[in-house]
């Protein structure tokens, strides 16, 4: 089973049974896919902005700068291959984030301490 | 399989998948790209998403065809801010196609050879350069009313493309519409340019937002999946509503002499549209539609050998 990113052929054909238009060998003419991060002002991570396609990384950083970052909306850009993330898994409902549901003592909130306590 | 962790248990029948998905749309929740989705819901989004993509693309004509003649430096540049950004939102939309398995490639050979459609607006020529500031009015102002409650579209790469999207669009509407009062300010000569741009402008832009809710197939249920969240109807409506006060500070006539407030509804009744000539432009035989699909074709064959350039610069540096 392939795992990658939420982008371009990578997502979707998590198996046979999904089908690509049109199949996804037949194609690839498009120079390849890649995935965007943007860095919208120092103090902030970067965050998945979309995708393009561009013939190398280089050229990525640029197209990206200019599809995304028209009005100062970033100060660093990060562009990887789709074809190079690797996913948790092809379903967004994904068991593997199933065991730390049962774990409610990770949070404050599970512990009750009385409200006279202070600054707690 | 080399990462055990990643283990899945047994796939799903189709049942449990359909009704985990029901779920999700009942309580509002979005779709993302790796979930199981009935067949049918993938289908009419990339034909909705990769016809709004195409709208954007070809939609950079009309007005491109301006940018040489605009009458100044300041117009020169935010007419081409404009047209970049509607290349911009082409690109976000077959981002968001893609993620759902379609090529973009493959979109655009579509799109050439007439497979898949794109809004009938632009199939309208640009005869004067008012028609610059009406589109961005009218044209862009419909689109407003058509893209905003997009952003809460079901699927989650849609609805963020549009986000993005409606950011920029207001933008391309007041510069429009400030063109438009710089020239309500001229000589009667403007002002009848202005006036004439409206006069073929309207009625195409009450058409942009498609055939009426009874007459709309794909439109029932794409509003049951939260594809799409208002009617035809109901936008089109709205459409006028924000409109046509925006008319009369502008001091331009709207050409339907049936347009009047209901003052039981507050809302503004219309004359009917001429849904044969809508027909007809989406049939391919608007103005414009030929020199429009020719142009695109053009593009994709006459740069392809950048395209090859950069591949082949890429594969040796590799
Ligand atoms: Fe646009
Ligand atoms: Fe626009």
């Amino acid at each position: 089973m392939s795992m990658t990113s939420e982008g371009g052929h990578g997502a979707v054909p998590t198996g046979p049974e999904v089908p690509v238009e049109p199949k996804a060998s037949t194609a690839r003419r498009d120079w390849p896919l890649y995935e965007v991060f943007v860095r919208g002002k120092r103090g902030l991570n970067h965050v998945h902005v979309g995708s393009l396609h561009a013939p190398d990384d280089e050229m990525a950083v640029h197209a990206a700068r200019d599809l995304y970052t028209r009005r100062n909306e970033g100060v660093s850009i990060w562009v990887v291959r789709a074809a190079d993330i690797t996913a948790s898994s092809p379903d967004e409902k994904d068991p593997m984030f199933a065991p730390s549901g049962d774990k409610v003592y990770r949070h404050p909130t599970f512990y009750e301490i009385p409200d006279d306590v202070p600054h707690m | 399989m080399s990462a055990p962790t990643l283990d899945r248990p047994a796939a799903p029948d189709e049942a449990a998948l359909q009704a985990q998905f029901d779920a999700t749309i009942a309580a509002d929740h979005r779709i993302e790209p790796r979930d199981w989705m009935p067949e049918a819901y993938r289908k009419g989004l990339v034909r909705q998403i990769a016809q709004h993509a195409h709208s954007e693309i070809i939609g950079m004509q009309p007005e491109g065809d301006w940018l040489l003649a605009a009458p100044s430096l300041r117009r020169k540049a935010i007419l081409l801010a404009k047209v970049q950004d509607e290349a911009g939102h082409g690109m976000y939309l077959y981002s968001a196609a893609e993620t759902l398995g379609a090529d973009r490639a493959d979109l655009t050979d579509k799109l050439i050879e007439r497979k898949q459609k794109y809004s009938s607006i632009f199939n309208y020529p640009t005869l004067t350069y008012a028609d610059v500031g009406v589109i961005g009015w009218l044209v862009d102002g419909a689109a407003i009313c058509n893209q905003v409650p997009l952003c809460r579209s079901s699927y989650g790469p849609y609805a963020r493309a549009m986000i993005r999207v409606c950011k920029e669009e207001s933008f391309h509407q007041r510069q429009g519409y400030e063109l438009l009062m710089t020239m309500m300010r001229g000589t009667d000569a403007q002002r009848a340019m202005v006036q004439d741009a409206v006069d073929r402008w309207w009625w195409p832009s009450l058409m942009m937002f498609g055939p009426p809710d009874d007459d709309s197939p794909n439109s029932a249920q794409s509003m049951k999946w939260g594809v799409k969240r208002h009617g035809n109807d109901e936008l089109r409506q709205r459409y006028v509503d924000m409109t046509v006060p925006q008319a009369a500070v502008l001091g331009v006539t709207l050409p339907d002499p049936e347009l009047a407030l209901d003052p039981e509804t507050g809302r503004y009744r219309f004359g009917p549209i001429d849904w044969t000539e809508f027909k007809q432009v989406l049939a391919g035989n608007g103005p414009c539609n030929d020199e429009r699909i020719a142009r695109r074709r053009a593009a994709r064959d006459d740069n392809a050998w950048v395209t090859e350039a950069a591949t082949a610069y890429a594969e040796k540096h590799a």
